[in-house]
């Protein structure tokens, strides 16, 4: 009784408190997202969002759906592992809608990046020096690339 | 790019952490050792820095209240920044943050403040008008108790919340430490000894600038300072200044001696680019500077105007070194790179978001709501208001 | 896989078909796909390395990766003799136009091991996130935004990420950064959206030489499995015992 009036303001501190905390789990309950905590500490439903993101690169197979005797060609020569859009660059634009024409290719700055002769590169790979090889004549004049030599 | 040495990671030649992250630690730092010197009078009855508990306490909630400020500036999604209250990953230091801050808010430092002060706040319901009678009568929780009972029970009351406010104050800062010192990416914030040296230069940085505060205000105010109080106050300052830097030469001694593979680059990067900060700034002018300053009071018998001129330098000294030492852990973490082989520049914006200006205009703030909590909540008593050498009687 | 991929990519467009997965927020209701079959990781096998480029330029557009930040990237290292503490690293603008040629150097033949003693040798790193197992990223972040998916795969929810850039701290490896605009964490995410559909990440698409390779090491069929057993393999920063999962073939000790 006397104990209770002398102390009743701490009683009320203490309220604020009890009373902050439920207001808390209140707002805690319609804010954290549904999903969070279905397969760890993260919201699950991210990774289906992260999974439906749009594709720029179509992949070699999507190509050789249409482009069989090119593909059919290139097992024959050097470039058998590399694929369409290591060259032609992301193409699945031109596979949703072949109308849209892919980029035109520049071979003197393309095959080079590959094919420069460097002291790092390994030594086994097919290296020149374009300006004694070639002297800057584009690499297809006499290289046909989907063929390999 | 420009400013970049040697070899880094593409994606690391960018700091992410500003200055601000370097004003955060400083700003709970001072909060922590504001509250440690306040805790002397009240649990360790050191009763000659009386005066300053009130000023302690004051300090460490104008403090307390701009802490956040930083790092929402920071945050790349401020808005986002409830998902720490919602969702903490337990595994994440970082995560502590949210509850550490509340608590150590509402549960020590306006829970002893409103104890202390709760006999003023219920007189000053009474005798003021406007709307700081209703803001007073607000505080008051519909109480107007200040019978010798009820004061005890604050008292009794108030000595708990200091006690457990002591690891609450340990904990507010040193889990602050903690985040950079359990990083084991990167070999200058991973160390043991990392939350340990910034609770201890904390304190010391909490407790110079308390002893400023209260020679400044007391000179403002026309009165004679209390140099029982300021002289006792330097003496905890100086002791606690020698295990400070001694655990921080133990860090320095640990890394040469054991010169591991991140030394030679930890090492150039302190001789060249943080040679200012850390060598000049940090330990000659911020640390070995005042340490001997004060061990000159310790041991000479000086009257006490030099002692006054040697806390106020030692003190502006210590707080400037204090903030260097912030300054050269969490922007000297950033300037190396983490291949070992390269490092890179910061450049501090003047008035971008995580700019000069808003650094300089966080390092003010907190003053000036100082300011305010002092005319709200006078540390004290009237009668003491005035000029020297006879105090006008209370009307 | 014996869905034709064509028609399946003429789907793609009409996103209401996707969105009803994603809304579902299954990933397995997506096309046959089911997360626990998979634990996603990468070989790179360095001696086939010619340091093109062609991995960068391609995650760059596959990924919208913002200009000077990098999701992958390739380092040319130069490491003269015995002295592998202190190698010569460049990456140009990551690699991603490739590197600056070197000239022979007197007395080496075809530029690998010459026999002067100075002349060193060269080799490309291309580096990427590891999709650590114990991945010291997700174990800081304060919110749980970063996280690894249970077919091994760390990603980044973006929606929920505060930009807070402690991840981007404790990363050993610096592969994750703040997007400019976004202003949250940004990383590799193994190109999450076309493995889960049966592809291969846009990197190993481009790469001409067979150097990166997209590893499935739950399927045991995987060549993985084989090529583990028969060549010395190491990963990045062993000791940091991350549990990285990008494997290396012949990496050199002096990689960084």
């Amino acid at each position: 009784m006397s104990l209770n009036k002398d102390a009743v303001h701490l009683f009320r501190f203490a309220l604020l408190f009890v009373v902050a905390f439920a207001v808390f789990l209140v707002v805690r309950h319609f804010v954290v997202p549904k999903t969070f905590g279905e397969y760890g500490h993260y919201r699950g439903a991210a990774i289906a969002e992260i999974a439906a993101r749009p594709m720029h690169f179509a992949g070699h197979e999507t190509c050789e759906t249409c482009h069989a005797d090119i593909a059919e060609a290139k097992k024959a020569g050097k470039h058998e592992n590399v694929s369409c859009e290591a060259c032609h660059g992301p193409l699945a634009k031109h596979a949703d809608d072949p109308s849209i024409q892919p980029v035109k290719i520049d071979t003197t700055v393309l095959c080079i990046r590959c094919h420069a002769e460097s002291a790092a590169k390994p030594g086994g790979f097919p290296q020149i020096d374009p300006v004694q090889h070639s002297g800057g004549v584009p690499c297809q004049t006499c290289h046909q690339p989907h063929n390999g030599l | 790019m420009s400013g970049i040495e040697g070899y880094m990671y593409p994606n690391e030649t960018t700091l992410y952490w500003s200055v601000l992250i370097v004003l955060y630690p400083y700003i709970t730092g001072l909060v922590a050792g504001a509250f440690i010197l306040a805790s002397l009078v009240r649990v360790f009855n050191v009763k000659a820095v009386a005066p300053t508990y009130r000023l302690a306490l004051l300090t460490a909630l104008a403090f307390l209240l701009v802490a956040p400020l930083p790092l929402q500036l920071h945050l790349g999604h401020p808005e986002r920044s409830p998902e720490m209250y919602f969702t903490p990953h337990s595994s994440s230091a970082m995560a502590m943050f949210g509850f550490v801050y509340l608590w150590y808010l509402m549960a020590v430092l306006v829970f002893e403040i409103w104890l202390d002060y709760r006999r003023d706040i219920v007189l000053l319901a009474q005798s003021t008008t406007g709307w700081r009678r209703t803001l007073y009568r607000i505080l008051t929780l519909g109480s107007q108790n200040i019978s010798p009972r009820s004061l005890a029970i604050d008292h009794k009351v108030g000595w708990i919340v200091t006690i457990v406010g002591i690891p609450s104050a340990f904990i507010l800062h040193g889990y602050v430490g903690f985040i950079f010192g359990s990083l084991k990416a990167n070999p200058w914030w991973s160390s043991p000894l990392m939350p340990v040296v910034f609770i201890f230069s904390a304190m010391v940085s909490g407790i110079a600038a308390v002893m400023l505060l209260y020679m400044l205000t007391t000179k403002l105010r026309n009165l004679p300072i209390d140099m029982p109080c300021v002289d006792t106050i330097a003496m905890y300052l100086f002791y606690i200044f020698i295990l400070d830097f001694s655990l921080e030469m133990l860090d320095l001694v640990h890394r040469v001696y054991e010169a591991d593979e991140s030394f030679r680059t930890l090492n150039f990067m302190v001789h060249t680019r943080l040679y200012f900060s850390q060598i000049v700034l940090q330990i000659c002018i911020g640390t070995l500077v005042p340490i001997l300053l004060l061990a000159i009071t310790q041991v000479k018998k000086l009257t006490e105007i030099v002692r006054k001129r040697i806390y106020a330098v030692s003190g502006c000294l210590v707080l400037i070194g204090v903030l260097a030492m912030r300054w050269n852990v969490v922007i000297g973490g950033q300037l190396f790179s983490k291949s070992f082989l390269g490092y890179t520049t910061y450049k501090v914006g003047l008035v971008s978001k995580e700019g000069l200006l808003v650094a300089i205009f966080l390092t003010i703030l907190p003053l000036g709501i100082l300011w305010a909590l002092m005319k709200l909540l006078p540390p004290w008593p009237e009668k003491e208001q005035g000029p020297v050498p006879a105090a006008t009687p209370a009307h | 896989m014996n869905l034709d991929r064509r028609h399946f990519l003429i789907m793609l467009p009409a996103a209401a078909i996707a969105w009803k997965y994603v809304l579902a927020g299954t990933p397995e209701a997506s096309p046959n796909y089911t997360m626990t079959d998979h634990w996603w990781s990468m070989l790179i096998d360095i001696p086939k390395c010619i340091g093109c480029g062609n991995c960068v330029r391609a995650c760059a557009a596959e990924n919208d990766v913002p200009d000077g930040h990098f999701r992958t990237w390739v380092e040319r290292y130069h490491v003269t003799d015995w002295h592998m503490e202190s190698p010569e690293v460049i990456s140009p603008d990551g690699g991603k136009e490739g590197f600056p040629a070197v000239a022979e150097s007197a007395g080496g033949e075809e530029g690998f091991s010459s026999a002067s003693a100075d002349a060193g040798k060269y080799f490309f790193v291309p580096k990427l996130c590891n999709h650590c197992a114990d991945s010291p990223c997700t174990q800081v972040c304060p919110v749980g935004a970063t996280f690894i998916s249970p077919d091994g795969v760390v990603l980044v929810d973006q929606s929920y990420c505060l930009g807070c850039a402690y991840c981007v701290q404790a990363c050993p490896y610096g592969c994750r950064y703040i997007h400019p605009e976004k202003r949250v964490a940004d990383k590799c995410t193994l190109c999450y959206h076309r493995i889960t559909k049966g592809l291969t990440t846009a990197c190993c698409e481009a790469c001409p030489t067979g150097t990166r390779r997209l590893v499935d090491l739950k399927d045991p069929n995987d060549p993985i499995h084989m090529f583990l057993k028969t060549h010395p393999i190491q990963v990045l920063k062993p000791q940091m015992a991350t549990g990285a999962k990008v494997f290396y073939n012949e990496l050199d000790g002096s990689v960084r």
